[in-house]
């Protein structure tokens, strides 16, 4: 009993562009770039890219974003002596690193990451431009400005790790350093050197509305493809005026978990998820070094690690060394 | 027994897999079926022996309480009762509330004239559990391999379990799924967002329409995905998160992948490497 499955668009229809609302008369003339229309886009969505609207913070913010991005890599490819081969050969490994711990909260020289500095201010008031972009586009439309602030708890987890904490511990060289394994790195050493970060509560509010967010836009995404063949896609109009596409997906849950979410009411679920992921985690971080020094202990004490050895099968060299630490 | 306004035209009979109408019926809100009550079964089975489990431990704070797997020792075998043999029952229960959970929704989805998106949905995540303590352990030769069930045991073994292989960040299937997660709850907030700020607009204005949110969306970074594209987006984003996590995991661990000691850090070798023996230096 084959019956068709919503996973594709198999057949695209083009018209022409859509240039897109003009309330006041005056945005027409900020948008630039020539519409152009991508077939493999149009097999998941709407096949038009552009046109993208120019505005001064969006102007500044992609040329703050570029001047970040060319002096951390022309800080990389000085460190590999202008050698391009190497330059890719180094690529993951490579780093800008910020200043060393003696500098404090000074201005470091130039090239003992004082570097690494100017390039953070410029990713710094990059981000702020395009938050702006972000409210400002919205009032041009008259709309809310939900995006706008889900945004800004994405910021407070950046400026958690470059200005909050660091400013806190009294030392810019616990900022992050910008390269592919190296944050890495520092992320690992993060959690062992505070005692696994594993025993941070908020981390792990953090990871619980990361899995969340997850498990929601699974949720979400496949019940409006599921109720797409009576217009469940038309989010709007099924919240203004109710129709049997919003009776169906609500019904869905209802009677499988006994709960359900209304077409609006969904999408707070939504927002608020995947904002908590940062806000809940900036508070982990913020805490960690600060008020915090030893997450595991910090749990002993509290009464949810046991004072015991690590609950673990056969312990490997690491693990042992943190056992022993105990 | 509370119903919606509307919800009484949609209770009818049909769409089930098994039994026909013989366990089509409503129990509150929950829809019962056949699946429905193996999942009560499984489920309850299950549970109960995480108690009992946890009275043999001797805890009863929720924090502490672990069903530890069997030791290595007893490689694929069954384990005595008290020794990961309570482990290997409640997994099989968490195995069969899964997959009745899972065909329970075809019902539903069946009875209501929806597609089957969401149990295919979930059927990913029972990939992932199934990889975790099935798949895995059966690749490595023991029940053992498989993760303790427990709120902090559990994330003690995913520490220790990636401390094995050098540092796990370094997986570049983990890469892969960690940022498959990040851009799914990046997704998430601007499409939940979007919906908001159209359906609640500024004071005094007109709910806003699907035309605003592309003309926001095309305004602000140069695309829309549009109505029915951010659903797709979201759930292939979703599950791929999902699936590479699983997949990350199963290549850790089984010898003829990655030999003991082996360490996901050395592994990017091959990169280097790679370009010394074709260009040299």
């Amino acid at each position: 009993m084959a019956e068709y499955q919503n996973i594709f668009t198999q057949v695209q229809v083009r018209g022409p562009a859509e240039l897109g609302l003009d309330p006041d008369g005056i945005l027409q003339a900020e948008r630039g770039g020539t519409p152009r229309f991508s077939n493999l886009l149009g097999w998941l969505g709407n096949a038009q890219l552009g046109p993208i609207h120019l505005g001064m913070f969006g102007v500044i913010s992609a040329y703050l974003f570029a001047v970040w991005f060319l002096l951390v890599g022309f800080n990389m490819l000085g460190q590999v002596d202008y050698n391009f081969y190497e330059f890719i050969k180094q690529l993951f490994w490579l780093a800008m690193e910020p200043p060393a711990e003696e500098y404090g909260l000074s201005m470091p020289p130039l090239n003992e990451g004082g570097m690494y500095m100017i390039a953070s201010m410029c990713l710094l008031i990059s981000v702020i431009s395009w938050w702006i972009r972000s409210y400002l586009r919205a009032t041009e439309l008259g709309m809310g400005k939900h995006v706008c602030w889900a945004f800004a708890a994405a910021i407070w987890l950046f400026l958690v790790l470059g200005l909050f904490r660091p400013l806190a511990m009294g030392s810019w060289s616990e900022m992050v350093p910008y390269g592919i394994f190296p944050h890495l790195d520092w992320t690992n050493y993060f959690s062992l050197n505070y005692g696994n970060l594993f025993y941070n509560p908020f981390h792990a509010l953090c990871i619980v509305f990361l899995y969340g967010s997850a498990l929601l836009f699974a949720m979400h995404g496949a019940t409006i493809l599921a109720v797409s063949r009576y217009g469940g896609d038309r989010e709007l109009e099924q919240i203004y005026d109710r129709g049997t596409a919003s009776e169906r997906a609500a019904l869905f849950w209802r009677w499988t978990m006994g709960f359900n979410a209304s077409m609006e009411g969904i999408h707070r679920w939504a927002w608020w998820f995947a904002i908590l992921v940062p806000i809940t985690g900036g508070i982990g971080i913020l805490l960690t070094g600060t008020v915090v020094d030893d997450w595991r202990e910090w749990a002993i004490v509290h009464n949810f690690a046991a004072e015991l050895e690590y609950s673990v099968p056969e312990c490997s060299a690491v693990c042992e060394r943190l056992n022993a630490g105990k | 027994m509370a119903l919606l306004s509307f919800e009484r035209k949609y209770r009818v009979p049909g769409g089930t897999l098994i039994g026909r109408d013989l366990f089509d019926f409503w129990i509150g809100p929950f829809f019962v079926g056949f699946f429905g009550l193996t999942s009560i079964f499984f489920a309850s089975l299950g549970t109960i022996l995480v108690l009992w489990s946890a009275t043999l431990q001797g805890t009863w704070n929720p924090f502490l309480i672990s069903i530890e797997p069997p030791a290595l020792e007893y490689g694929l075998g069954f384990a005595p009762l008290y020794d990961g043999g309570l482990w290997q029952i409640i997994t099989l229960c968490a195995l069969g509330a899964f997959g009745s959970w899972m065909l329970r929704e075809v019902e539903i989805a069946r009875k209501l004239g929806m597609g089957l998106h969401v149990p295919i949905a979930f059927a990913v995540a029972i990939f992932a559990y199934v990889a975790l303590v099935v798949i895995r352990p059966i690749l490595m030769g023991a029940w053992g391999h498989g993760f303790p069930y427990g709120i902090f045991s559990h994330l003690d073994w995913v520490s220790y379990t990636g401390y094995q292989y050098g540092n796990f960040h370094y997986n570049p299937v983990h890469m892969l799924a960690v940022s498959f997660f990040f851009t799914t709850t990046l997704a998430l907030s601007l499409h939940g967002g979007l919906i908001l700020s159209a359906a609640n607009p500024e004071e005094g204005k007109e709910a806003r329409t699907p035309d605003h949110e592309d003309t926001y969306f095309r305004d602000f970074i140069g695309y829309s995905v549009g109505t029915l594209g951010i659903h797709r987006a979201g759930l292939l984003l979703a599950l791929n998160a999902g699936f590479w996590s699983a997949i990350c995991i199963l290549i850790s661990g089984p010898s003829w992948l990655m030999p003991d000691g082996e360490s996901w850090i050395e592994w990017w070798d091959w990169w280097p490497n790679l370009l010394t023996s074709i260009v040299g230096g």
